[in-house]
């Protein structure tokens, strides 16, 4: 059967025909999908973890108790599970296990563009590097496969252009693995002095037999054409090569990436005049090529940064790229993303960016673009969880300065559970005192509607028990807590004042659901009027101060139907904002 | 066969990834190898958009290079101007007289050129329709990416495709027939 599929629904498609029966992931673009597709196979125990490190752990758990299981997360996402990997490593496995981690060249969706390839080199884990979805989808059952052979967990590598597009792939049946015995084993699974050497030593052995498999197996192959050029690319940027070079290159195309096939480049640095090793990102093949005394051309005629595209590939290789037409450029404006019309982070961030001397610590959700006009609110941001830890850095700091400045930390809910409460934590248990605001939005937003521990629900739409933020916060110490509507602007802002003026951490909880939403049966009991009601601006007692503009909702128009007066388009969803910031009356329900 | 390059860009919220979608499924359908990609994450959030689709015997890169754009399909007007660069030189540009407000237009920091069309024509073979309208009429704005996606199946020659059986294959019943007559409709909309 053919089916067109993303790489993400390959990978998971992948997984449930290599008889996964377990698999945990946190959401981050680009990797979201694959759980949420791998979900929809019964047969799989999928779960969304709090963070990347529970959810390679709890893999970890599965594999060593006998069950094939599968992590997922975006490239930042193992630097959170990074510790449970290197030491799953000496464990090896019981029944096969594969972590996936996302890059993102390009940076589309990111703070930061890290090539995860490193962590095979530093955790001595075999790595896979699919191309399409096909690839996705073949290799990933090979993964598991390979990871039970050798005693090891696999990493698997892809990149947003593998996640994000579409191929065709053909697809197969379960495989009908059994179930692997579980037995206690202390040296195997315990990782304490007396045991490590021995683990470590298995670990290396095997990534070295697992060079042979690199030679032999199917997914590193030479496709002979011209010799006078050889290509040596991984991941997407081998199709971009052959898109640029055509017949008029020789490939090596390099699918299982670590351990390099090191005999195999050497076969084919005899076939070839000149290489080019093509990978996105770091030069990681081409300096290990380099160190066996092949020369190649790489990075220092090839982009590193960003995505490989084949225009980039053409323009380092010919010097020149394809003819384009050039856009009049005074025509065009930039459309940077925005807060949703409705969205509950509005009303919050209208009143915080008017606090005076008052540093904000952000967080990676939807509301980092607070930072954005017409808010400009936050100071800083850095990585989940790091506003609360960062807001007490910076509390300490000023009170170590005598300096006389406000701090607030902002944090989404499921950014909170994700690993906000060890640093609110760290807040109590420090005696810091400022401002914590957790936006509760009733699910997790930016990644495109995930249940998360406070929602009520799980991966598979089932019921769950709801962890309660402000319980969660009374039980570490915090003793000012106040729960708010930020919609409504009089008590955002009380709210806001209060919170920066307590002594001690205080923590202010906005609770309104995401604009974007479905709602469950306990959304619509607890929110009884949200989202009901448009508004409509009465133009005659419009006098077009533009006032409304500051809440920054893409619903607001000026001058476009009438000069001078403010419209409110179809995109309204009548959370009231902007009217209670007009001094005239003019918006207004219905 | 050499392969083709369609590029679709609009505004998030638009439904260019659905009209890729069907497109897809289509060509799928009727044998030709189909790549497609497509952006999502922040970049959804009221910003600029774009599904990219090949198609031929042998597709490689899911991405379209600069300049090589048989036809650039824009949902909203200015997004066609920002994507102009991947037409190739006698490409075709289909455009939807839509305009939507960036936030710095909101805002009032910038203006939305009164002309944006007429720049175009200066550039390349433009046709100009009003899809968004043309759904209105038709009951409901959000078949606007489907009509689009009948100008496109026209203007790229994929018309002896069974559209009707892919729309009924992919779509929610209740909406079916709604999107058989918006995919005509637009077909309609380009001339032989």
């Amino acid at each position: 059967m053919k089916k067109l599929f993303t790489g993400n629904e390959a990978a998971a498609r992948g997984a449930w025909e290599a008889g996964v029966k377990f698999a945990a992931a946190y959401p981050g673009t680009p990797s979201t999908e694959i759980l949420e597709n791998l979900a929809l196979y019964k047969e799989v125990q999928t779960e969304w973890a709090p963070n990347e490190k529970v959810a390679v752990e709890s893999v970890a758990g599965a594999s060593i108790a006998g069950v094939r299981s599968l992590a997922c997360m975006k490239h930042v996402g193992l630097n959170v599970a990074a510790d449970p990997m290197f030491t799953f490593a000496y464990l090896g496995v019981n029944a096969g296990s594969v972590i996936l981690t996302a890059d993102e060249p390009g940076m589309f969706s990111s703070q930061n563009e890290q090539d995860n390839r490193h962590y095979a080199r530093a955790a001595k884990l075999p790595m896979f590097e699919p191309s399409d979805s096909q690839e996705t989808k073949d290799m990933m059952v090979a993964a598991f496969d390979l990871s039970e052979k050798y005693d090891v967990p696999v990493l698997f590598r892809m990149t947003t252009r593998v996640d994000h597009s579409k191929s065709i792939v053909t697809c197969e049946a379960r495989k009908n693995i059994q179930d692997k015995p579980y037995k206690k084993d202390i040296p195997k699974y315990c990782p304490m002095p007396a045991f490590t050497g021995k683990m470590q030593e298995k670990l290396y052995q095997n990534l070295e037999k697992t060079k042979d498999f690199s030679n032999h197996c199917k997914w590193n192959y030479i496709e002979d054409n011209h010799k006078s050029l050889g290509v040596i690319a991984s991941g997407v940027a081998f199709r971009y090569a052959k898109e640029v070079f055509g017949d008029n290159a020789s490939y090596l195309k390099v699918g299982f990436s670590h351990p390099l096939p090191m005999d195999l480049i050497k076969e084919f640095s005899q076939k070839v005049d000149t290489i080019y090793v093509l990978e996105e990102n770091d030069p990681i093949m081409e300096t290990e090529i380099r160190a066996s005394g092949i020369a190649c051309v790489g990075k220092d005629k090839f982009p590193q940064r960003g995505e490989l595209l084949p225009e980039r590939i053409r323009m380092a290789a010919f010097g020149k790229s394809k003819e384009t037409i050039k856009p009049n450029l005074e025509t065009i404006v930039g459309r940077p993303p925005a807060l949703c019309a409705g969205c509950p982070h509005r009303g919050f961030f209208y009143e915080l960016s008017k606090l005076k001397d008052t540093m904000i610590f952000s967080d990676i959700g939807c509301y980092t673009l607070g930072a954005l006009a017409p808010y400009n609110a936050t100071d800083a941001c850095i990585c989940m969880g790091a506003s609360i830890s960062g807001g007490h850095g910076v509390a300490q700091a000023f009170k170590i300065k005598h300096e006389k400045k406000h701090v607030v930390s902002v944090i989404g809910d499921s950014t909170f559970f994700h690993s906000g409460i060890t640093s609110l934590l760290d807040a109590t248990y420090n005696k810091s005192s400022y401002l914590t605001v957790i936006l509760d939005n009733r699910i997790t937003g930016m990644t495109g509607h995930q249940q998360n521990p406070g929602s009520g629900y799980d991966l598979k739409g089932n019921k769950a028990p709801i962890s309660d933020i402000e319980q969660i916060c009374r039980a570490i110490n915090v003793k000012n807590i106040r729960t708010v509507n930020p919609n409504h602007l009089d008590e955002m802002k009380d709210a806001l004042e209060w919170g920066i003026h307590c002594q001690g951490p205080s923590v202010i909880i906005t609770r309104w659901p995401c604009a974007l939403k479905r709602l469950s049966s306990e959304d619509k009991e607890e929110f009884p009027d949200v989202f009901t009601q448009k508004y409509h601006v009465e133009t005659e007692k419009c006098v077009g101060c533009k006032k409304c503009i500051d809440t920054g909702c893409p619903a607001l128009e000026f001058s476009r139907v009438q000069d001078g007066k403010m419209n409110i388009i179809d995109s309204c969803v009548g959370c009231g904002v902007c009217s209670q910031v007009c001094p005239v009356n003019a918006i207004v329900k219905g | 066969m050499e392969t083709k390059n369609i590029l679709l860009v609009g505004v998030g919220g638009q439904g260019t990834i659905t009209a890729a979608k069907l497109l897809t499924c289509g060509l799928m359908a009727s044998g030709y190898d189909v790549k497609m990609s497509e952006i999502h994450g922040m970049s959804q959030r009221g910003g600029s958009v774009s599904s990219q689709v090949r198609y031929g015997s042998n597709v490689q890169s899911p991405v379209i290079e600069a300049g090589t754009a048989d036809i650039i399909v824009a949902f909203e007007k200015m997004e066609a101007m920002r994507y102009i660069n991947y037409l190739k030189q006698d490409g075709k540009v289909i455009v939807n007289d839509k305009e939507i407000w960036p936030m710095p237009v909101i805002i009032g920091k910038e203006k939305y050129h009164p002309d944006i069309i007429g720049e175009l024509k200066k550039l390349a073979d433009v046709t100009v329709m009003n899809a968004s309208k043309l759904a209105v009429d038709l009951g409901n704005e959000k078949v606007t990416n489907v009509i689009l996606l009948g100008a496109i199946i026209k203007a790229m020659g994929l018309d002896h495709i069974d559209w009707d059986k892919i729309i009924q294959d992919n779509v929610k019943e209740k909406f079916v027939k709604l999107n058989q007559i918006a995919i005509r409709k637009g077909m309609d909309l380009i001339q032989p």
